[in-house]
């Protein structure tokens, strides 16, 4: 086969993207080392390059980049006074049988290893996000620095020291049992939906990287549901996904200024993405108990199925919201979504009451969206006085450029 | 009586484990040392190297449900009280003893590897 160095770089960067965790999930299990796993993984990525550059890829790049692995894994645990004996187990297991691919339960079941150790709760929850990024979606270090606006040196040394806790501290590589299966999901979820969230609060057109975040978020949700099947709370999780995503291209306007839900342009929602997330929806809500990510699927399946804000199924979004209120957890932003819906669906004294004593209880200090809020439905009521207090009183909470753009715009509508 | 000697240093500070034999045992002289005098006089009792207190984990309860978090304890307003040492295959099997620990009720634990120096 021959290839132009573009094709190899090209097919080197797919391959990182998608197999990356390929080649190092088992490498962890054989050498039972999270660092040394992924040394050798990144170095028989840099061999490829150079080794294909000269003499073309192989017809089949990911059992060459497993082997090569495996072999500098033998060696490098040969170097070791302490990994002696597990080099000389490995080399001969080697040696008994021609390399051959594991098979496919065994992939499966070293993603899921690969997943459930990268998001340990031992692991603080930053170092879970990175190490889940870098680890099971493939993305470098400097993408994952630029995505979380931190330095790369910062990142680097997050994920550096997440994986010699790992190492030390004997984070098992396992799928955990099935009686603390729930409990371990819950940490796995919440990485991924950090993720999301991350990449659904960037605007700005050169955050094409934090953009990205979304679709590492849903495909590492297909990824679970596939891995998992039929846990109502993975599924749920990616249809919440979706029916948000489905939104992209209608949330910012030319200018990168935020479009609010009321006045996006609903021709331009994703409805494949939509059509897809309808049924999983349902099917997720029949679950006993429904899963939490289900109600908050449930609510953004409702707005995207509307044809406009003022005919939207407000008292079912009224009552979704107060379903997760019950359900605890304290978040004051549910209550400020509740109390919005409320006055949506008719009751604009209720859903004031609502605003008004989220700001007295100062759970939202320094939370600039409370005001824009309170300023919406002051303006509905006819309070256009108060409406531009409370805009002001965002303004001054409001810390990125996106935002206050978007309030100095209200401001000067409200003048109007 | 016996006694718990606790061993305090700035991490920061520390120099790092050298990889290589001939470094690791000079890193290891004067410890060696001290551990065989201790023996010789018929004093020793037991005593472990800890691993950095970046591998450490910390168990507390928050209405009822166990957190963990990542590294050591932190507050000086709660004191050493007693410890365990414990042998775990993993620190999932740890952390599920550690977590049934009566001092759980009132106060922390704080989950340190212990270092393998064989």
């Amino acid at each position: 086969m021959t290839h132009t160095p573009n094709d190899i770089h090209a097919l080197i960067g797919r391959l990182h993207r998608d197999h990356y965790r390929d080649v190092l999930a088992p490498l962890i299990r054989i050498t039972g080392s999270f660092a040394l796993a992924e040394e050798v993984t990144q170095d028989s990525f840099a061999v490829a390059l150079e080794r294909w550059s000269v003499e073309g890829a192989p017809d089949d790049p990911l059992p060459w980049l497993r082997r090569v692995a495996r072999n500098r894994a033998i060696d490098t645990l040969r170097r070791s006074a302490r990994w002696r004996d597990k080099a000389a187990e490995l080399a001969a297991e080697s040696e008994a049988a021609t390399y051959t691919d594991p098979d496919p339960e065994r992939i499966e079941d070293d993603l899921l290893r690969l997943i459930f150790t990268c998001c340990h709760p031992a692991l603080a929850p930053q170092a879970r996000i990175a190490l889940t990024l870098r680890h099971v979606c493939g993305l470098t270090s400097d993408e994952i620095a630029r995505a979380f606006l931190v330095p790369r040196a910062t990142l680097q040394q997050r994920l550096v020291r997440a994986k010699r806790k790992i190492d030390a501290a004997g984070i098992p590589y396992e799928v955990p049992s099935r009686p603390e299966m729930a409990s371990r999901l819950v940490s796995v979820l919440q990485t991924i939906y950090v993720v999301f969230t991350e990449g659904y609060a960037s605007t700005r057109d050169a955050d094409l990287v934090r953009e990205g975040l979304c679709e590492e978020a849903i495909r590492l949700a297909r990824l679970l549901d596939e891995l998992l099947p039929g846990r109502a709370d993975v599924r749920a999780l990616l249809a919440l996904f979706l029916l948000h995503h489905a939104r992209r291209d209608a949330r910012v306007d030319e200018d990168g200024m935020i479009v609010r839900l009321d006045e996006q342009d609903r021709g331009r929602w994703d409805q494949d993405a939509i059509a897809e997330a309808l049924p999983l929806v349902e099917e997720c809500l029949r679950a006993r108990p429904a899963p939490r990510y289900a109600v908050e699927a449930a609510i953004a399946a409702l707005h995207d199925q509307a044809p406009s804000a003022d005919e939207t199924d407000w008292p079912q979004i009224a009552a979704l919201y107060a379903e997760l209120d019950r359900r605890g957890g304290g978040d004051p932003i549910i209550r400020l979504n509740r109390a919005v819906a409320v006055a949506m669906a008719g009751d604009l004294d209720a859903g004031l009451r609502g605003l008004d004593a989220l700001d007295a209880s100062n759970e939202l200090e320094s939370y600039h969206l409370l005001h824009v809020a309170r300023a919406e439905l002051l303006a509905r009521a006819g309070d256009l006085k108060a409406s531009i207090a409370a805009l002001e009183r965002a303004r001054d909470l409001a810390t990125s450029p996106v935002e206050l753009a978007f309030i100095e715009r209200r401001l000067i509508e409200s003048a109007a | 009586m016996n006694y718990l000697f606790l061993l305090y240093s700035d991490e920061s500070e520390s120099p790092e484990t050298p990889t290589d034999d001939a470094g690791f045992a000079a890193m290891m002289e004067p410890w060696n040392v001290y551990t065989e005098a201790l023996t010789e006089a018929g004093v020793m009792r037991g005593g472990e190297a800890l691993h950095p207190t970046s591998a450490a984990t910390t168990l507390s309860r928050l209405d009822g449900e166990v957190v963990y978090t990542d590294g050591p304890f932190a507050e000086t307003r709660e004191q050493l009280g007693g410890y365990y040492i414990v042998e775990c295959d993993d620190l999932d099997a740890a952390l599920g003893w550690a977590a049934k620990c009566p001092v759980m009720g009132y106060g922390r634990v704080e989950v340190r590897p212990i270092m393998n120096l064989g």
